[in-house]
C-alpha cells in the first residue's frame, strides 16, 4: 500500500505502470500457489491414502512369517539394513588393516618376503546387491542397445531385410526371460571358459539374459523410426546421392531418435525387470538373489526385508526412466517436443 | 540448342487392377536458360513428369535426355526444390546447405570456399540474417528461400520446382517469386516449375506447358510468352498482352480441359460473380486467380 501512496505523487503515466506491475505480480501469484499445490498435493494425498490402506490391509495379514509388514516396519527395516551394511564395511576394513599389520610385520623380519593380501569374503550386503544388480542391468541393456540400433536402422532402410527378419522378431519378442536362462547358463558355461576370467560366469549369464530380452522393443521402434521418414527427405538424400553413412548419420537417426527413445525406454524398464527374475532364479548375485535368500531366511524380518527391496526396485526402475527422459531432451533435436 | 529433351515419354504405375498409365507421349524440348512452367489440373501428372526428370521415376517408355545423356538415376545436376521446403529439421539453414555443398563440392572446393559458396547462395535469396536459425524457428516463406538456395548451391544444369510457392500465402508467394525472377536474371538458370497458379505461370515463365487431363495425360498445348524482361507484376496487370496470355491458359484449362468433377458446384456461382468485380479491379483479384475470370471461363462452367 505504502508503494502505491508514493506512486501517487508521481506522474499518472508512473502510476498506471506501477498498477500496472503489481497487478502482473499479484494475479500469477495466486495461480502459481495454486499449480504448486496441484502438482505437490495431489501426489501427497495419494501417497498417504495408499500408506494408510497398506498400514490398515498389513494389520489384517497373518503369515506364517508373522504379521505381513506394514509401512513402519519397512521404515524400520531400511535402516536395519543400512546398518547391516555399514556394520560389514567396518569388519572389512578391520579385516584389511590387520592384514597390512601382518604383513608390514613379515617385511619388517625378512624385507625380501612375498606378502599377499587376501580378499574379504563377507555376505554381499543389500546396498552391494543394488550395486551388482545396477551394473548388470546397465552392462545388459548397453550391450542390447549396440544390437538393437544398428539392426533396427538397417532393417528400417532396408525392406527385404525387414521382410526376411520380421517373423523372428515376432517370434522372439514375447518369449519370457526365464525360458532363456537354463540355454544360456548352459552355454555361457559351455564357452566361457578361461583360467582368469575377468567377468564372473554369473554376470555373463544376467547380462546376456536381460539382453536377449530386453532389445526387441529398441530393435523394432528403431526399424518403424527409421522406416517412417518422409519421402521428401529420402527424396532429398537421393537427389543429393548422399553415401549411405551420410543418410544414417544425418538423415535416418536424427529423424528416428523420437521412436528409437520410446524403444530405449521401454527397453531398460524390461532389462530391469527381466534381471531381478533372472537373479531370483539362478541365484546370480544381486537384489533378485537378496529377495529369495530373505524369503528362504524366513527370519521375522524377512518380510519386511523384502518390502523394502521391492520399493527400493521400484524406485530404481522409476529412476533409470527418468534418467533416459533426461537424456532424450538433450539429445533430441526437437527442444520443442514433449516428452513423457 | 536443346538441353533437355523427353521424348516420347509413357510410365505406368502398378495398382491392383493392372498398370495404370499416368502419361503417355510427353514429348517437350527445353534450351538452356529457359524457364517453362507445367499447369494443368491436379492429378494430371505434373509432378510426375518432374520426378522423370529428377530421375525419381523412370519412365516405362521414352526417355528423359539431358546434355545428350541419358537420365537414369536422381544427381544434383538436377536440383529439386520441393513443395514443402524438405529442409531437414534437425539442421539450421546454413547446415542444410551445407549439407549439399559438402556433397556436391567435396573434391573441387576448400572448406573456406565452401563456406563462403554457402553464405554466397544464402545471400541470393535473402536470409543472410537467420544463417543459424532451424527450419521450425523461421517462416513458411523463409523455409522455402533456404529450399532454393539449398537448390542453387548445387550449381544444377537444370532447376526444378515442384508446386515451390503453392503453400504460401499470397502475399510472400509474390515477394518469392519476384525474387526468383531477380536471381534468374542474374544466374540464366533452366528452370522447369510445376503450378497451379495462372498469373505466376505467365509472369515468371518464357513457356507455358499445358498438359491434358490424365489417365495417359500428355502435353496439351505450348505457350510462348513474348514479354520482355525485367517483369514488374504491377504494370503488367494492365497489359493487354499479358491478360491475353492468361486469358490463353485459363480457356486451355476450364474449356479445353474442363474437369467435370471438381469444376461445377464450386467454381460455377463465384465465377460469375467475380466476372462483373474481375474488370474493375484486376489486381485485387490477381491472387484469386480461379475465381476471377474472363466471360469465356463462366460461360464454360454454366454450361457444364
Amino acid at each position: 500500500m505504502s508503494t502505491l501512496s508514493t506512486a501517487s505523487t508521481e506522474s499518472t503515466k508512473n502510476k498506471l505502470t506501477l498498477g500496472r506491475l503489481q497487478l502482473a505480480l499479484r494475479t500469477p501469484s495466486a495461480d502459481t500457489v495454486s499449480r504448486i499445490a496441484r502438482a505437490l498435493m495431489l501426489p501427497l494425498i495419494g501417497l498417504l491414502v495408499f500408506l494408510f490402506a497398506w498400514h490398515i490391509a498389513a494389520r489384517n495379514i497373518d503369515t506364517s512369517l508373522g504379521q505381513f509388514p506394514g509401512p513402519a516396519q519397512v521404515y524400520e527395516q531400511t535402516f536395519g539394513l543400512i546398518a547391516d551394511h555399514n556394520r560389514e564395511r567396518g569388519r572389512e576394513a578391520a579385516f584389511m588393516e590387520r592384514q597390512e599389520k601382518r604383513n608390514a610385520a613379515i617385511l619388517a623380519k625378512d624385507p625380501g618376503a612375498e606378502v599377499r593380501m587376501r580378499d574379504y569374503t563377507g555376505k554381499p550386503t543389500f546396498i552391494d546387491q543394488i550395486g551388482t544388480s545396477l551394473i548388470t542391468v546397465l552392462a545388459g541393456f548397453a550391450l542390447a542397445t549396440l544390437i538393437a540400433i544398428p539392426l533396427g536402422i538397417l532393417i528400417g532402410l532396408n525392406g527385404t531385410l525387414y521382410a526376411a527378419l520380421n517373423p523372428l522378431i515376432q517370434l522372439f519378442k514375447p518369449v519370457s526371460p526365464l525360458a532363456w536362462l537354463p540355454l544360456v547358463t548352459m552355454v555361457v558355461s559351455a564357452l566361457y571358459v578361461s583360467d582368469e576370467p575377468m567377468f564372473a560366469k554369473s554376470f555373463i549369464t544376467s547380462l546376456i539374459t536381460v539382453s536377449l530380452c530386453s532389445l526387441w522393443p529398441t530393435l523394432i521402434n528403431t526399424a518403424v523410426g527409421v522406416s517412417s521418414i518422409s519421402q521428401d527427405l529420402k527424396n532429398v538424400s537421393k537427389v543429393l546421392r548422399l553415401p549411405f553413412m551420410t543418410h544414417v548419420i544425418k538423415i535416418a537417426i536424427p529423424a528416428s531418435i523420437p521412436a528409437m527413445f520410446t524403444g530405449l525406454r521401454l527397453s531398460l524398464g524390461i532389462a530391469w525387470m527381466v534381471l531381478i527374475a533372472a537373479e531370483m532364479l539362478a541365484q546370480n548375485p544381486g537384489l533378485g538373489k537378496f529377495v529369495w535368500d530373505e524369503f528362504q531366511n524366513g527370519s521375522s524380518d524377512s518380510l519386511g526385508r523384502i518390502m523394502v527391496a521391492v520399493l527400493v526396485i521400484g524406485i530404481i526402475g522409476f529412476m533409470l526412466d527418468r534418467a533416459m527422459q533426461l537424456l532424450q531432451s538433450r539429445i533430441s533435436w526437437d527442444k520443442n517436443a514433449v516428452v513423457r | 540448342m536443346t538441353h533437355l529433351e523427353l521424348t516420347g515419354v509413357a510410365i505406368d504405375f502398378p495398382t491392383s487392377r493392372g498398370p495404370f498409365r499416368a502419361l503417355d507421349g510427353v514429348n517437350l524440348k527445353i534450351n538452356q536458360g529457359e524457364f517453362v512452367s507445367l499447369i494443368g489440373h491436379s492429378g494430371c501428372g505434373k509432378s510426375t513428369v518432374l520426378n522423370l526428370v529428377a530421375g525419381l521415376y523412370e519412365a516405362t517408355e521414352g526417355g528423359v535426355v539431358l546434355e545428350g545423356k541419358e537420365v537414369r538415376e536422381p544427381g544434383p545436376e538436377r536440383a529439386v526444390v520441393f513443395q514443402n521446403h524438405s529442409l531437414l529439421p534437425w539442421l539450421s539453414a546454413y547446415e542444410n546447405v551445407e549439407l549439399a555443398v559438402k556433397q556436391v563440392f567435396r573434391n573441387t572446393k576448400s572448406r573456406a570456399e565452401m563456406k563462403e559458396w554457402i553464405e554466397h547462395n544464402l545471400e541470393l535469396v535473402h536470409m543472410s540474417h537467420a544463417l543459424h536459425k532451424r527450419p521450425d524457428e523461421i517462416s513458411g516463406g523463409m523455409k522455402q528461400r533456404v529450399g532454393i538456395a539449398r537448390a542453387l548451391a548445387m550449381q544444377p544444369k537444370i532447376l526444378l520446382m515442384d508446386e515451390p510457392f503453392g503453400a504460401l500465402d499470397a502475399l510472400t508467394r509474390a515477394h518469392l517469386q519476384d525474387s526468383l525472377m531477380e536471381i534468374q536474371a542474374r544466374l540464366n538458370n533452366t528452370v522447369i516449375m510445376i503450378t497451379h497458379d495462372v498469373d505466376e505461370a505467365v509472369l515468371l515463365s518464357d513457356r507455358i506447358v499445358m498438359m491434358t487431363n490424365g489417365p495417359a495425360a500428355t502435353v496439351g498445348e505450348i505457350l510462348d510468352i513474348d514479354l520482355e524482361r525485367p517483369r514488374n507484376r504491377i504494370e503488367l496487370a494492365d497489359d493487354v498482352r499479358y491478360n491475353h496470355y492468361r486469358h490463353e491458359v485459363l480457356s486451355f484449362l476450364y474449356e479445353k480441359q474442363h474437369k467435370p468433377v471438381e469444376g461445377d458446384s464450386q467454381s460455377a456461382a463465384p465465377a460469375q460473380k467475380a466476372a462483373k468485380t474481375a474488370a474493375d479491379a484486376p489486381q485485387l483479384a490477381q491472387d484469386m486467380h480461379i475465381v476471377k475470370s474472363t466471360p469465356g471461363e463462366t460461360t464454360a462452367s454454366t454450361a457444364a
